[in-house]
């Protein structure tokens, strides 16, 4: 298989080679299950109580407030459902924003057909949500805000702490998805005001199959995995001690490495963009221009389509995602374009790149040989896009 | 995802562009879903002459679209209206289930583009 440049990094990452190297023991001689009373499983319960401690301090929170779960996904489900349904005799209103992921949207809808109420707060053209339209909407029977930390698809930075206190103030339990920013921003789970927050491995150089829920102490939340007592009662399952010790790792490095990468990133991230804008015409910026991951680009080309980009680009040999609808498995385009107000032609014709850390200035080099040969190609094709090619 | 078949005709569309002065034009589909082609086609002695396609879409669509130029080219105006969706499909191997519609567009559009052409030669005396 030959080596891709790989710019979807927002989608998956590769397992750090230091992960895999803490990883192997517990899954080859250290295979204990850590409720069990022999040295074997005790050994593992301890490395696992370590990791957890140590995430917990990466986040500002007590080791006791972090549950391991199979990944971002689980943990948002949990938060949405546990939550509302540990609350619902003070009331069953929910809060969100139209551009959170699929894993809040989707139990989001399922409690709304089971009695739920949910307001979905808008955002603004770059992605942003007003903190005063969510206190706005907040009622005396709202249970639950959810409000994510970075949109995964522009990397738009929410107003987390902001939104915290509106939520703090007005008792209202407040969750964020945090699985595009934990590895990539510092964080406190102090300074944010949640209550909860949702974490993913594979996001952050760590394995698949793996992740966390914060939970403050005294906020209440039902079990989504009902069986054995691990996780303190609120999370059966045997753990996946390979995949926490990779996960603890993996945050770890990513936390040591933070201010490094994020500088570094951010300069090829910001060269790339400044490099389109000079070779290709009528390309435009979706997100914000500055509340953004350091990784993330995500524009659109105007006159052609995003999955025929895709394909082109990986007939060179480099990988990116889109947000046509070809690639969201729907006949809708990506559903966070159309909730900034971007026209339904445009989000057809994005496209989403995110750096990591196997980017470097020769993928930048390449991208900018590459893409402008790719655009003009398709815009030949189209029978929209008619202005002179650069 | 995309068969071999499918893959060619993408990296290497056959018959694509505008022919000058056609005979017909068929538009299909629209920006808005993504999805949208123009075909044109000369038409001599009720045989499709030449035949050109523009495509905006997804690899399916600019596969299908290239196919059936490929496929029509030659054939007379019915023989042309009757290529299906179906057989668009079929002569690229298949398309997997979600990018079947991209196949409707292509052969609508051809067919759109001989409608175009009868309707410019309404009140005509047929051609033998």
């Amino acid at each position: 298989m030959e080596n891709i440049i790989y710019m979807d990094h927002a989608a998956t990452t590769p397992v750090d080679p230091e992960v895999l190297e803490a990883m192997e023991p517990w899954l080859r001689e250290q295979f204990g299950n850590p409720t069990t009373l022999y040295s074997l499983g005790l050994v593992a319960h301890g490395a696992m109580e370590q990791a957890r401690t140590s995430i917990a301090e990466r986040l500002g929170a007590k080791p006791e407030e972090i549950h391991f779960t199979s990944g971002g996904t689980e943990s948002d489900n949990w938060a949405v459902k546990g939550i509302a349904d540990a609350l619902q005799n003070k009331g069953k209103h929910l809060i969100t924003s139209t551009i959170e992921h699929h894993a809040i949207l989707e139990p989001m809808e399922f409690l709304e057909k089971r009695g739920y109420e949910v307001t979905r707060v808008p955002v603004d053209s770059t992605g942003l949500v007003d903190p005063e339209e969510v206190r706005g909407a907040i009622r005396p029977d709202t249970i639950l805000i959810s409000i994510m930390h970075a949109n995964n698809e522009v990397g738009t930075i929410e107003p987390i702490s902001e939104i915290g206190a509106i939520a703090r103030e007005a008792g209202v339990t407040f969750h964020t998805d945090a699985v595009q920013t934990v590895g990539k921003i510092a964080m406190d789970v102090e300074a944010l005001n949640v209550d909860a927050l949702s974490l993913s491995g594979h996001k952050l150089y760590g394995p698949k199959g793996i992740g966390a829920l914060y939970i403050r102490n005294r906020v209440r939340v039902t079990p989504l995995m009902h069986g054995g007592a691990q996780e303190r009662r609120r999370r059966a399952g045997t753990h996946n001690v390979p995949g926490i010790i990779g996960l603890a790792k993996a945050l770890e490095l990513a936390t040591d490495r933070m201010a490094e990468e994020s500088v570094r990133e951010r300069g090829l991230r910001d060269r790339l963009w400044a490099g389109l804008q000079e070779r290709i015409p009528d390309i435009a910026l979706n997100g914000h221009p500055t509340l953004r991951l350091d990784n993330t680009l995500n524009f659109r080309v105007e006159g052609i389509e995003g999955e025929a980009m895709i394909l082109c680009l990986d007939m060179n040999l480099i990988g990116v995602s889109s947000g046509s609808a070809c690639t969201t498995g729907s006949l809708e385009p990506s559903h966070v374009l159309l909730a900034m107000g971007i026209p339904a032609e445009y989000a057809h014709g994005s496209l989403r790149l995110t750096l990591g850390h196997s980017n470097s200035d020769l993928d930048i080099d390449y991208f900018l040989d590459t893409f402008p040969g790719v655009v003009s190609r398709l815009r030949d094709m189209s029978p929209v896009y008619n202005k002179p090619v650069a | 995802m995309y068969s071999e078949a499918v893959m060619d005709h993408f990296r290497n569309p056959r018959n694509m562009g505008v022919i000058e002065n056609a005979d017909g034009v068929g538009e299909v589909g629209n920006p808005t879903c993504g999805d949208m082609m123009r075909i044109t086609i000369k038409v001599k002695e009720d045989r499709l002459d030449d035949v050109k396609f523009q495509t905006l879409g997804c690899g399916a669509a600019v596969a299908t679209s290239s196919m059936v130029t490929e496929m029509a080219i030659g054939k007379t105006l019915e023989e042309a209206e009757d290529i299906s969706n179906k057989s668009v499909a079929e002569s690229l191997g298949g398309l997997p289930p979600q990018k079947m519609h991209c196949s409707n567009l292509a052969a609508d559009g051809l067919h759109e583009a001989i409608k175009d052409y009868r309707a410019r030669h309404s009140g005509e005396p047929a051609t033998t």
